[in-house]
């Protein structure tokens, strides 16, 4: 176990200033410092008010993650970030810090992209991936289907949402009932306790003509608001624990069977489900049921390992390490729209696997 | 280091003079060229980076996603090498800079606060600030200063509030290399590391929800 990669990881793409070590697939550390209570009097994440809560965040979640995993920082074999996607200005503090880190200690960086990482979190949970994985990664930022065959430099995009994120539906959903924000927790609490049948709430790109993998969940964000205000113009009251549990089915069940067909269609035996709204418990049922049925092994991490966290981004780098991926240069920026297809952002003087390591030695820390 | 203004600057300082000095002006490129100007300077003084004993940094003000690459990029240094760091207003370097260039009190300096403002502050002499440091409009400022020459690029973009603009246009990281020292050696305390924004976050607290149902 001892000679596997020790890697430390920063993640900084949205609120959450997360600082994870991991050995290989062996959590050590998961460090997250949180600015979510200051956003949510906007009803959203304001960018510049994460940004500044990362730069007071980011060297106390880093000393922080040391002293949990009980190791040197002299220890570690790499140090991996976020490179995108997700907000611009967050994304450059953690990378700043990274490039300061490996530089001050010279070890070897990984930029990596914030999807993969979100994919490869479930190796600390469940151990490696299976190759190829399926995966759906759905959260406030992002709604995607995701065929994976090997993580480090290999992930296809399936389908995505083509308006709001799943997530943001359940932000939006919980603002029209004034249920606060961030809305996923509250609405999959309030859900537990109303009929998921009583409201047929439309489900998005459902069609037989619609592309198979591709998510709509604006139509079905207006239909709700749309049935709570002829509720309100009525003079009645509006069933909130109906509306939540038929919302939320109608999320989870497009987001369950488009991800069941994606894995028979292409033939794959596993599902991982990631990202913020894997937290929801009815979609971890559902998808359980669905999977169960059609010969499935699912896979979801943990609830604090979905949401953003430094740890995804080390086991990402971990693995890295491990298949001698080359690695980022000093120059490494930021991309907010980094494509998930770029699942790390090798340096301009690497030229493949083999010299790796001379190479970048010599260009980066000597 | 300073990052507050649109120079990357970089300096390493032995304790009595400047040993090495870089500096890039690009306004949208601080995360890219700062690691690679400190590793420079480092190669060039022949030195390595757990051989420096101690982080001076620009605090600002300035713009906030370039201001925040000098900071957390020094308070990591501080952290990995366990070495202090210290803050130091850019416009305190950027007044010592004016004065070795034989600029005297008193005077002013301004950067460049886009939005159409400046941040400024006041100099007894170059050594000396007279208040904090602000953001305002060129024409309050200039209201304000009644004619005295001012440094910096934030006073010659605005020609006409400020006839008397000087240079240096930009802050160095070896001014506030040699400032820091200066005043270290002094037993004078530095700033902390913490960011002068000025401005608070724009944050807009979305309207009320809004009617979807057609009326
Ligand atoms: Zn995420």
């Amino acid at each position: 176990m001892a000679d596997e990669p020790l890697v430390l990881g920063i993640e900084t793409s949205c609120d959450e200033t997360g600082v994870g070590i991991v050995r290989g697939t062996t959590l050590l550390a998961d460090a997250v410092a949180s600015s979510v209570d200051t956003h949510a009097r906007f009803g959203g994440v304001v960018p510049e008010i994460a940004s500044r809560a990362h730069l007071e965040s980011m060297v106390p979640t880093i000393e922080r993650a040391l002293k949990d995993a009980g190791i040197s920082a002299r220890d570690l074999d790499g140090i991996a970030v976020t490179a995108g996607p997700g907000l611009a200005g967050a994304l450059l503090v953690g990378v700043s810090a990274a490039k300061a880190y490996a530089y001050a200690l010279n070890k070897p960086l990984y930029g990596v992209n914030h999807l993969a990482s979100h994919i490869c979190v479930d190796q600390l949970e469940h151990g490696p991936l299976p190759e190829p994985t399926m995966a759906l990664l759905v959260s406030g930022g992002h709604s995607s289907l995701l065929l994976a065959p090997d993580i480090t430099n290999d992930v296809r995009p399936l389908g995505a949402t083509i308006d709001d994120a799943a997530g943001e539906a359940f932000d939006k959903i919980a603002r029209v009932l004034d249920l606060g924000f961030p809305g996923g927790p509250v609405i999959d609490r309030l859900a537990r306790e109303g009929d998921p049948k009583a409201i047929a709430f439309p489900r998005g790109l459902s069609g037989s003509r619609d592309p198979a993998y591709d998510f709509s969940f604006s139509g079905l964000k207006t239909s709700v608001a749309r049935w709570i205000e002829a509720k309100r113009a009525a003079g009645e009251d509006v069933p909130v624990r109906d509306v939540a549990a038929s919302f939320q089915e109608a999320v989870v069940d497009v987001l369950t069977r488009k991800a069941v067909r994606a894995c028979r269609d292409e033939g794959v035996d596993h599902l991982m489900i990631g990202g913020g709204v894997a937290a929801n418990s009815r979609l971890r049922a559902l998808a359980q049921e669905r999977c169960d049925k059609a010969g499935i092994r699912l896979r979801v991490p943990r609830p604090g390992l979905c949401t953003d966290n430094g740890a995804m981004v080390a086991a990402l780098g971990a693995e890295m390490v491990a298949r001698n991926r080359p690695v980022s240069d000093l120059g490494l920026s930021a991309d907010s729209s980094l494509p998930v297809t770029e699942t790390h952002v090798p340096g301009a003087h690497s030229h493949g696997h083999d010299h790796v390591h001379e190479i970048s030695k010599d260009n980066l820390y000597s | 280091m300073d990052t507050a203004t649109p120079a990357v600057t970089v300096a390493l300082h032995d304790g009595s003079s400047v040993v090495a000095e870089t500096g890039q002006v690009d306004a949208r490129r601080h995360g890219e060229l700062l690691l690679p100007a400190v590793d420079r300077i480092l190669a060039e003084a022949g030195t390595k980076l757990d051989a420096v004993t101690g982080v001076v940094v620009g605090v600002g003000p300035g713009p906030y996603t370039g201001l925040r690459v000098g900071l957390v990029t020094a308070a990591t240094f501080g952290s990995a090498l366990s070495v202090p760091v210290h803050g130091l207003c850019t416009l305190d370097a950027l007044a010592y800079a004016a004065g070795l260039d034989g600029l005297e009190g008193p005077f002013a300096v301004a950067t460049d606060a886009r939005r159409k403002e400046v941040y400024w502050a006041r100099y007894e002499d170059y050594r000396t600030r007279d208040g904090d440091p602000c953001v305002d409009r060129p024409a309050e400022v200039a209201d304000r200063l009644a004619g005295l020459p001012v440094a910096g690029a934030g006073a010659l973009l605005y020609p006409e509030a400020f006839p008397d603009a000087r240079g240096p246009e930009h802050v160095s990281a070896g001014a506030l290399a040699s400032l820091a020292a200066e005043r270290l050696a002094a037993g004078a305390g530095l700033l902390p590391p913490q960011p002068l924004y000025l401005r608070r976050p724009d944050a807009q607290v979305p309207k009320n929800y809004k009617v979807v149902t057609p009326k």
